[in-house]
């Protein structure tokens, strides 16, 4: 049985198929990355799997379990969401946005746990020298970073409550720097080791290939293909659906790694 | 601004130390302000017996009959208490509101809410006048912000249906959306005065300027038992109006039940506006001034926001009222031309300062 399945999810929108049939898999303790091109459905399929839009037709099961028959408050301690960019109209600092993951399903934890979790959360993304900041003062990239720790903690908090939990991250590493970008990619795979099922979308293939251990390719509202990295990012899907030429044979592993 | 984040920590741990340092400057802030608004005026009390005064009352609770005790326990005390309650109801509003609309302009004197709150106001004395009053004989006051209340809630209702599309609020949308809705009970106003007599006139005046002239017991136990359950309601909504600033689908994500939070905060807020208006008017600008300057001097923490603002509404409501009563005495100023000529500026301030910082 799979954390995350989808079967047969499709979503119409004024006669369009956004996301259309799509039945897919991802396993518990496996991060599995979802590429196509811009307009592709990755982020609508990822709202769907999030249970944030109502399919039109089709269902997704958590664990088995039907995504509707969970309450509000088991679905926040089992599933955590980043989303691609996040504006706050209001002047809260990093921790206390941070502190937003834990302030609901973290109810059950003293307030000196919640604390933790919110310091070791923001140790986690690299933002811990940002904690008294305004978030709106913040640049695109640190501000995504900073919503990265918001999901760790829920998740952390959550875990109190859910153990097979699932995180979904639209675009994580969009406005990264190269050093953060491997930070958030590491953190993910490592959440995947810990037995979490990590959903990502990707934009940049290498990355995919050597951090996901499944790719799936969307197109055109379509999953058309998915399976291993490698196996799957062959120099003709690649042609066929991101319209671009492999410049070699394969596609080359990305040729950078963390400074330790 | 800068200074005062410092030397306040905002680290989680402190938290409820902080908010309840806050919360105590405020009370104890009110608390001067009340007793100064009991013994300022025409006739000025020493604060030693204006505490006497109402010890006596409490204590015997039989109304003392010298001049002084009179002014106090009938005259400023019923003021004091409906300036307290209004302002807290008008500056905790402006603060749900904002937290609904994801945006720090919005005050339910700005974006029509009060007008329409005091068009049902009037609305409900004419007909009630014309239709009810020779079947049930004159209408209870009680009934003035059942009126309002409902006229509140379908401006707010119609402000958020369109302003708000897929969980995210235009600004200029709100604030235009606000305009129109304005100036359609400013029409209806217009001709409710058109079509009044002497007496109806002074209250439509009344209504569209704002006082809390008309204060008396019946009106504090009419206003309370509304003001006072959503003050008391409104902790429940702050952590669902904390995940609401990141966004609808965040807050979905964060197990907020969303719609929930939003009809309650209508709700809370439709209460609120509708009562106070009823009682006193309408009064802008407290729901833009109040949060703004707590969330600049504590931050936007919605735990301590919503409790903050209403005690700095109803410090600042009552100030103004002393102003609005003495400095023109024996006459009376309007006390909502009071609060405009105060906030309008700064809410063009804020505007231009949104503006330099951020162009969109």
């Amino acid at each position: 049985m799979s954390a995350v399945e989808a079967r047969s999810l499709t979503l119409r929108r004024g006669g369009r198929m956004l996301v259309d049939s799509v039945t897919c898999a991802c396993g518990a303790g496996r991060l599995t990355a979802i590429v196509g091109p811009n307009g592709a459905g990755k982020s609508t399929l990822l709202k769907l799997l999030a249970g944030e839009l109502p399919p039109s037709s089709g269902e997704v099961l958590l664990h088995g379990r039907p995504l509707a028959a969970f309450p509000l408050w088991a679905l926040a301690a089992l599933r955590a969401v980043m989303p691609q960019s996040t504006s706050l109209a209001f002047p809260f600092t990093v921790s206390e946005v941070v502190g937003f993951g834990v302030d609901g399903i973290g109810r059950g934890l003293s307030r000196r746990d919640r604390a933790r979790l919110v310091t070791h959360a923001l140790e986690q993304a690299d933002v811990a020298q940002l904690a008294g900041r305004p978030f709106q003062t913040l640049s695109g990239g640190e501000q995504q970073r900073v919503q990265f720790a918001r999901v760790l903690a829920q998740l952390a908090a959550g875990r109190t409550i859910e153990e097979r939990q699932i995180l979904l991250l639209d675009e994580p590493i969009a406005s990264l720097d190269l050093k953060h970008q491997l930070t958030v990619l590491e953190r993910a795979r490592q959440l995947a080791g810990e037995g979490l099922a990590v959903i990502a979308i990707l934009h940049d293939l290498q990355f995919a290939a050597s951090f996901a251990d499944e790719v799936l390719v969307m197109n055109a509202g379509r999953l058309v293909a998915a399976g291993h990295p490698l196996q799957v990012l062959t120099s003709h899907l690649i042609h066929d659906v991101f319209r671009v030429r492999l410049a070699s044979a394969a596609l080359p592993a990305a040729p950078w790694v963390a400074a330790r | 601004m800068a200074s005062l984040s410092v030397a306040l920590d905002r680290s989680p741990l402190r938290m409820p130390s902080r908010t309840l340092l806050v919360i105590a400057i405020l009370a104890v802030a009110t608390g001067l302000v009340s007793l100064l608004a009991l013994g300022f005026g025409a006739m000025v009390v020493p604060p030693g017996r204006v505490a006497a005064l109402l010890v006596d009352a409490v204590m015997t609770g039989v109304d003392p009959m010298s001049t002084d005790a009179l002014v106090i326990l009938q005259i400023r005390l019923p003021r004091l208490l409906l300036g307290l309650l209004v302002g807290a109801a008008l500056a905790v509003s402006g603060a749900i509101m904002q937290g609904l609309f994801r945006n720090p302009l919005a005050d339910p004197g700005l974006v029509g809410v009060s007008s329409g709150a005091a068009l049902a106001a009037a609305v409900t004395i004419v007909l009630g006048d014309t239709l009810l009053a020779p079947v049930f004989g004159k209408l209870p006051f009680a009934v003035l912000p059942v009126g309002a209340f409902g006229g509140g809630l379908v401006t707010t209702l119609a402000l958020y249906l369109i302003a708000t599309r897929e969980g995210r609020t235009s600004i200029a949308t709100m604030l235009l959306a606000g305009i129109a809705l304005g100036a359609l009970t400013g029409a209806f106003m217009g001709f409710l005065s058109f079509a009044s007599d002497d007496r109806q006139l002074r209250d439509l005046t009344f209504w569209s300027l704002g006082s809390l002239g008309g204060a008396t017991w019946t009106k504090v136990q009419a206003v309370a038992p509304l003001v006072l359950p959503v003050l008391l309601a409104t902790p429940f909504l702050a952590r669902g109006l904390n995940a609401l600033t990141l966004g609808e689908a965040e807050a979905f994500h964060l197990g907020v039940p969303v719609q929930r939070v939003k009809a309650a905060a209508i709700l809370l807020v439709a209460v609120a506006v509708g009562a106070s208006v009823a009682a006193a008017g309408v009064i802008g600008f407290v729901g833009i001034v109040v949060p703004h300057v707590l969330r600049m001097a504590v931050g936007a923490n919605h735990r301590l926001l919503l409790p903050a603002s209403a005690l700095l509404g109803a410090a600042l409501l009552v100030a103004a009222d002393i102003v609005a009563r003495t400095v023109v005495a024996p006459a009376e100023l309007p006390i909502g031309t009071l609060t405009a000529a105060i906030g309008a500026p700064f809410f063009l301030w804020l505007l231009l300062s949104r503006h330099r910082s951020a162009p969109a």
